[in-house]
């Protein structure tokens, strides 16, 4: 029998122990990183390490700069003119900024989901086979493999393998979400940033979403912006709290929910502020 | 009304709740221990009466947070708020108990046993209502330095439960024949024992509540 200091030695390298494994490698690491709209600051020396194969959250009131920051991670902020940034953002070791990074592969590697659904006017089918056809894959049985495989990923095949031909806008809002992830799948990328993407369904297809974000983890590493606090509590394994442009807590979402460290995340997490 | 004056008016009202329980359970364990010094079986009786009040209000108080907690969906210090509330109304509910337990030794005892209750009773009920005072200052200013008095102040009731229970057993073998009495005296004594380590558990709630962290302090 062991003494009970002996078990509390063991209870606490085990603690140590946990924690070690509990440390997963980084998929992006953001580094002093600021961005400007014209003159306007929209995000402040943000500096975090998103892990691989975990689910990050994005949360804080509008205006925070949430959605800014996850567009720069696949560098669709640049998209809008008088953008103007420093800092650096390194995916899977490269900085994503420096001359001569092709955004071509970024974008394959990195997928991302919006708030609204948005299919294409095409079949179901078509809508999955659209990203690998630009890769150039042709054999329609390699793309029958894609749809299927994608479609299940994202929860949907049971539900649309016999109407595969019929057009997508004929899909409910939470399947047509389920429809862009599996979109979002069929390139195969590494990453998938999510920008609100249930703001716009209803319960049951939240719910649907929800559980796919969890099952998709264990492939790819899922960066999501999120205003419902409950869900980033329910699916995330790391959350990052943004004000007004700075990142004020990046903590295990276990943490950051019940004894978070800042006074301004508890402000915001429960609901004084935002 | 706003969500959060309305949340902040449930949280209020359970607190406010919780320590008129707790007023109320401190007056069971003055009136029990009076009931056993004057061989009182009246005022006993009462104690145990309101304890099925105490009852009652515990549960209806646990209903209350459960219910906040479904509407509010609360994190942070909210949800640990929420959660020491139930803990801390189990333990007073517990202490309500231990009252009741030295009500029915003073009905056991009777009125005309001629024997004489050890002041060091009395002297432990003192102690014990102090740290109940001490405990609701605690919880109602969220005060840890507050909560933190309770540990010295439940050794010292240990260590009277201690010296207490020494005599009695000096007693014992003086007068056998006084045992039943003697069983009875060594019961309350480790009822209020028990009731000053509910109130350190008090203490401990309010410290997870403020900290988030778990401290002991018994």
């Amino acid at each position: 029998m062991n003494t009970a200091a002996e078990r509390k030695h063991t209870f606490f390298a085990n603690t140590v122990a946990d924690e070690q494994e509990y440390v997963s490698k980084t998929i992006y690491n953001v580094d002093h990183f600021n961005l400007w709209y014209g003159d306007d600051q929209a995000l402040y020396d943000v500096t975090l390490a998103i892990p691989e194969n975990q689910v990050t959250a994005i949360i804080g009131p509008s205006g925070c700069g949430k959605s800014t920051f996850i567009k720069s991670l696949n560098r669709m902020v640049e998209l809008v003119p008088s953008v103007k940034m420093n800092g650096s953002i390194s995916y899977a070791g490269q900085d994503i900024f420096s001359s001569g990074y092709k955004v071509e592969q970024l974008r394959t590697d990195v997928g991302m989901v919006f708030q609204n659904p948005n299919p294409f006017p095409k079949s179901i089918y078509e809508n999955v086979a659209y990203g690998p056809k630009i890769h150039g894959i042709r054999k329609k049985k390699v793309l029958d493999e894609i749809v299927e495989k994608s479609l299940k990923g994202a929860a949907l095949w049971d539900e649309v393998k016999d109407r595969l031909q019929e057009n997508a806008s004929g899909l409910s809002g939470g399947q047509q979400q389920r429809l862009c992830i599996a979109r979002c799948l069929a390139i195969e990328p590494d990453v998938i940033l999510m920008d609100e993407p249930t703001s716009a369904l209803d319960p049951i297809a939240t719910a649907k979403v929800e559980e796919l974000v969890q099952s998709l983890k264990k492939d790819y590493s899922i960066v999501i912006v999120t205003h419902n606090m409950q869900q980033a509590a329910r699916i995330s394994d790391k959350t990052a709290f943004f004000l007004n442009g700075e990142v004020v807590e990046f903590e295990h979402t276990d943490k950051l929910f019940s004894n978070p460290e800042d006074r301004r995340t508890e402000d915001y997490i429960t609901g004084r502020f935002g | 009304m706003t969500h959060r004056e309305q949340f902040e008016a449930d949280l209020d009202r359970v607190k406010q709740d919780i320590i008129e329980l707790a007023q109320a359970v401190e007056d069971a364990l003055g009136k029990a221990i009076d009931a056993l010094f004057n061989q009182d079986i009246r005022l006993a009786e009462e104690v145990i009466k309101q304890d099925m009040n105490i009852d009652r209000r515990e549960k209806e108080i646990n209903e209350q947070t459960i219910v906040t907690m479904a509407k509010q969906q609360p994190v942070a210090t909210d949800l640990r708020r929420l959660v020491i509330a139930l803990k801390i109304t189990t333990d007073v509910e517990r202490m309500g108990d231990h009252a009741r337990n030295i009500a029915e030794s003073a009905i056991c005892l009777g009125e005309e046993h001629y024997l004489t209750i050890p002041p060091k009773i009395k002297d432990m009920r003192n102690m014990v209502m102090d740290m109940n005072h001490t405990a609701i200052q605690a919880l109602l200013y969220e005060d840890i330095s507050i909560a933190g008095k309770l540990s010295t102040m439940d050794d010292m009731v240990d260590d009277l439960y201690e010296s207490m229970i020494q005599d009695l057993l000096g007693e014992t073998a003086a007068n056998p024949e006084k045992i039943q009495y003697i069983m009875q005296m060594a019961f309350s004594a480790r009822y209020m024992e028990r009731f000053a380590d509910h109130i350190t558990n008090i203490g401990e709630s309010i410290i997870y509540l403020v900290k988030g962290e778990t401290h002991k302090l018994n």
